[in-house]
């Protein structure tokens, strides 16, 4: 809302320098801020609703989780907040959605193109189909960079992607930039589409569901590398995922969603130690434990599930177990 | 089906194609009850009355030997969709099987089938038709076959990807697993999934076969004289244009309205066929 | 001898793929108990579903190894009745039902092909069957697109049991599914075995599933057996790399299982360490 906040948020894509800047500032600005965001669909007989009020935000450097089971509403709202959804035709959006102080409703397109995969990008399930497969990882990387800065040279590219793939841990950047998707591998690939996401230094990462696609060795990799580059790189993630464990094993702050509404929202320690609404208590008791005691007995859906919200006060202390 | 009257209702364009294929169709069936001078589709001749523009009680004027040019506007609508059906139901058919064979079975039988699709694809269909017709007598049993030889191989490319990428489909393994027969695979588990697909194609192919059709007539290939033809029609009256406009825009304004008809339903279809999940 | 239902003898599955020749599947030999569940867990790639086609006969195997079932020799070409006694349910139930044909059709194809019950009888077997998966029997009727995803898979269990087969090989049955209904399946599944003696060969690569459904283990990487052993066992001390990498990689979410799950990385990095390796 500070003339300078949105400047930076507009103009801030060519280094880091902006962004300190824009960090400084706004330190008490959320990257994130969704109020009461409201969301139904137009169908040919009838309208839907998907999403009955959500409200929800993601702190600077913050690491916040959105779990919810399918048709709960949480890729939606990921595709709302990167202005995917409203070009939906029948899709009835209300609600704000700010983005480093900026309000997002009503934004141009060229305003959007400059936001999307500059200021915030997207990492999604299945990496094959996100990279495309007639163009080198090299040419990728430069179309992603020459999104925040249309004049960028393909070696200043070049230069700039081997250094962020040396940052996920791939050992030989020169052999990946000039390869083809196809003739690296699913985990290679993941990688490459993490590391690309992040070519532009965005403010906010959002995660839909990444690795799944993959089996767990891959993506309890793919879960720490991430984590160690937006560590580094000081960025907000929005991770969006069915899967709880995966959750509390990289988020900060936890929001629970079912049927398009927020049940349960706060700190990852506080949700895991102390689930409080009977939807959460109802998920975590669903899930096979690894250290045995049968498969859990699980109940129909409740009315309780449809409880009031449940939130846990910020703790002291900044969770996470390294 | 009350979803499927929501999506037409919802696009002007299909309502519009609708509207044009009732048209076209109903003229057809009704050309006996509408037509005001239904003897006029055969060999008369009326001197008195020839060449003559627009005027009641001939609407769109008469051709060169005095016959009412809307009556038969109204008898060649009857002749291209017959025409344009029975194409249809001998290569539809045909190339829905090839497909099927050649995708669902790989090797032999796949190589086979597909060169020969492409042998026939890879002439131009008009070649193809011309000389058909050249070989044939050219009467209309002959024209109908000439279109349905150039016709089949485009179904058969059609299934061919379709069931390519359905037979790696979970079901496809479950049947096989099961023990099903591939004559059970092929026709009972793929080919629903390959129908939506072909109806489309077959709805826009009408327009496109009264087309062909139109200009193997034009060339003097295709129905003869005096079965009343669009694309006849077109070709005797563009030696007296621009004088007698009437000769050629009537009817070409009655294969456009055809084409565009069919063009705009088989759209309508493939939203409809298409969104059922 | 009446204890194995399932023996595979040094079975290997190789594909060209150009010039290079892959070997998905390299002289595997184990043995599947009459009424266990044996899980076969690995990494993707690691050969496991490969392994699933070869015992389907979806896939023959290499000249050399066999598969016998009750002692019998698999033909590579499957007959009907072979194929009546091993069935599959797959991963994505979205995919494994064909979505142009009544669920009813599709569990009937089994009861048709191998002509169980008779001709007047089947819609009711069908109603039957889906009963005893937990629907109702006028579902029959629908198609899979009106069905959720847990619905879906529960009627493919459904088609399973309609072959009467003793052996079901389960690829990756859950790992679509959301955690409730995941765990109702897996409940679903454990109860058929109970009632139907039913042996199940259960793919997966999610150990926290294997560990509650699994009577044994059998780990497999780049194709091999690397390890096997009773599902108990194998969690307390996992002794391939391959295992405790597995074991140490799961998601997990209450404290006893972080506590668990630390000690067995402490055995995978000390083992890193000793650049050994058993198994």
């Amino acid at each position: 809302m500070t003339p300078d906040v949105t400047d930076g948020a507009v103009t801030g894509m060519a280094g880091t320098g902006d962004r300190n800047g824009a960090r400084e500032t706004g330190k008490s600005i959320d990257t994130l801020a969704i109020r009461d965001l409201r969301l139904r669909f137009r169908g040919y007989t009838e309208t839907t609703t998907v999403l009955h009020g959500i409200s929800m935000r993601v702190a600077p450097e913050q690491r916040v989780a959105l779990v919810g089971e399918s048709g709960s509403g949480k890729t939606v709202i990921a595709r709302a907040i990167l202005g995917l959804l409203q070009l939906l035709p029948g899709a009835i959006v209300n609600g704000d959605i700010d983005f480093e102080g900026q309000d997002l409703t009503g934004l141009t397109t060229r305003a959007w193109r400059r936001l999307r995969g500059v200021r915030m990008s997207m990492i999604f399930q299945d990496p094959t189909s996100s990279l495309n497969p007639v163009f080198t990882i090299g040419e990728q990387f430069h179309e992603v960079h020459r999104r925040a800065d249309p004049a960028i040279r393909r070696s200043v590219s070049g230069d700039r992607a081997a250094a962020i793939l040396e940052e996920v841990s791939i050992t030989e950047p020169d052999r990946v930039l000039e390869s083809y998707p196809f003739q690296l591998s699913g985990g290679m690939n993941q990688r490459v589409m993490i590391a690309m996401a992040m070519a532009n230094e965005p403010a906010l990462l959002i995660a839909d569901e990444p690795g799944t696609a993959l089996d767990v060795t891959v993506q309890d990799q793919t879960l720490r590398l991430m984590r160690r580059l937006v560590d580094s790189h000081r960025t907000s993630v929005l991770f969006i995922s069915h899967n709880l464990g995966v959750v509390r094993e990289f988020a900060d702050r936890v929001y629970v969603i079912y049927q398009g509404r927020i049940v349960e929202e706060g700190p990852s320690a506080a949700i895991f130690r102390d689930p409080r609404h009977a939807y959460t208590q109802a998920l975590m008791a669903a899930a096979p434990r690894i250290t045995g005691g049968g498969i859990p007995d699980v109940s129909e859906d409740e009315p309780a599930f449809l409880a009031p919200r449940e939130v846990h006060p910020p703790e002291p202390t900044p969770t996470g177990d390294g | 089906m009350k979803r499927a009257l929501a999506i037409i209702r919802s696009s002007v364009l299909s309502m519009i194609g609708v509207a044009l294929v009732l048209l076209v169709v109903l003229s057809a069936i009704f050309a006996g009850v509408v037509a005001p001078f239904p003897d006029h589709r055969g060999a008369v001749v009326d001197f008195t009355n020839f060449n003559q523009p627009p005027h009641w009680p001939n609407i769109m004027g008469t051709d060169l030997v005095g016959r009412d040019l809307f009556s038969r506007i109204l008898y060649a609508y009857r002749t291209s969709l017959v025409l344009a059906v029975v194409v249809l139901v001998l290569a539809m058919p045909t190339g829905v099987i090839v497909g099927l064979v050649a995708g669902y079975f790989d090797g032999f039988r796949r190589h086979a089938l597909m060169r020969l699709t492409d042998v026939f694809l890879s002439i131009p269909p008009l070649v193809l038709a011309m000389s058909i017709m050249g070989v044939l007598e050219p009467t209309l049993l002959n024209g109908m076959m000439a279109v349905t030889v150039m016709w089949w191989p485009w179904y058969a490319r059609l299934v061919y990807n379709i069931t390519l990428a359905e037979r790696e489909e979970g079901y496809v393994l479950a049947a096989e697993v099961i023990g099903a027969s591939s004559l059970h695979v092929m026709f009972r588990e793929i080919l629903p999934n390959c129908i939506p697909a072909v109806l489309t194609k077959m709805a826009l192919d009408i327009g496109f076969v009264i087309l062909i059709a139109s200009s193997l007539s034009f060339l003097g290939l295709g129905v003869q004289p005096p079965t009343p033809d669009l694309g006849s029609m077109v070709a005797e009256g563009a030696n007296y244009l621009p004088d007698s406009w009437w000769l050629t825009v009537f009817p070409g304004l009655a294969i456009l309205v055809a084409v565009f008809g069919f063009n705009l339903l088989g759209d309508a279809l493939r939203d409809i066929l298409g969104s059922d999940q | 001898m009446t204890d194995r239902l399932l023996e595979l003898r040094s079975v290997s599955r190789t594909f060209h793929l150009g010039t290079r020749q892959v070997r998905a599947v390299n002289a595997v030999t184990a043995d599947v108990r009459r009424g266990e569940c044996l899980a076969v867990v690995g990494e993707s790639g690691s050969g496991k579903s490969t392994l699933a086609n070869l015992i389907l006969g979806v896939l023959p195997p290499d000249p050399g190894g066999e598969i016998r079932l009750e002692g019998e020799i698999l033909p590579h070409r499957r007959q009907r009745r072979h194929r009546q006694a091993i069935q599959l349910v797959q991963q994505n139930p979205l995919s494994s039902l064909n979505p142009k044909r009544s669920i009813g059709a599709s569990i009937r194809l089994a009861l048709d092909v191998h002509g169980i019950g008779d001709r007047q009888d089947r819609p009711a077997r069908v109603g039957a069957l889906l009963e005893e998966v937990g629907l109702p029997a006028d579902f029959a009727t629908r198609p899979p697109a009106a069905l959720s995803g847990g619905q879906r898979q529960r009627v493919a269990i459904a088609r399973a049991l309609a072959c009467e087969s003793g052996l079901v090989v389960l690829d990756e049955p859950t790992s679509a599914l959301d955690v409730r209904v995941q765990s109702r399946v897996l409940a679903l599944l454990a109860q058929l075995r109970a009632q139907r003696g039913l042996t199940y060969v259960f793919i997966t690569h999610d150990l926290s599933v294997v560990r509650n459904i699994a009577d044994r283990i059998l780990v497999i990487e780049a194709g091999r057996v690397v390890e096997v052993g009773d599902t108990v066992n194998l969690f307390e001390s996992p002794r391939h790399p391959c295992t405790r990498r597995l074991i140490s990689a799961v998601p997990v979410i209450g404290a006893e299982e972080v506590a668990f799950r630390e000690r067995v990385r402490g055995l995978a990095e000390g083992l890193q360490e000793a650049a050994g390796g058993t198994g």
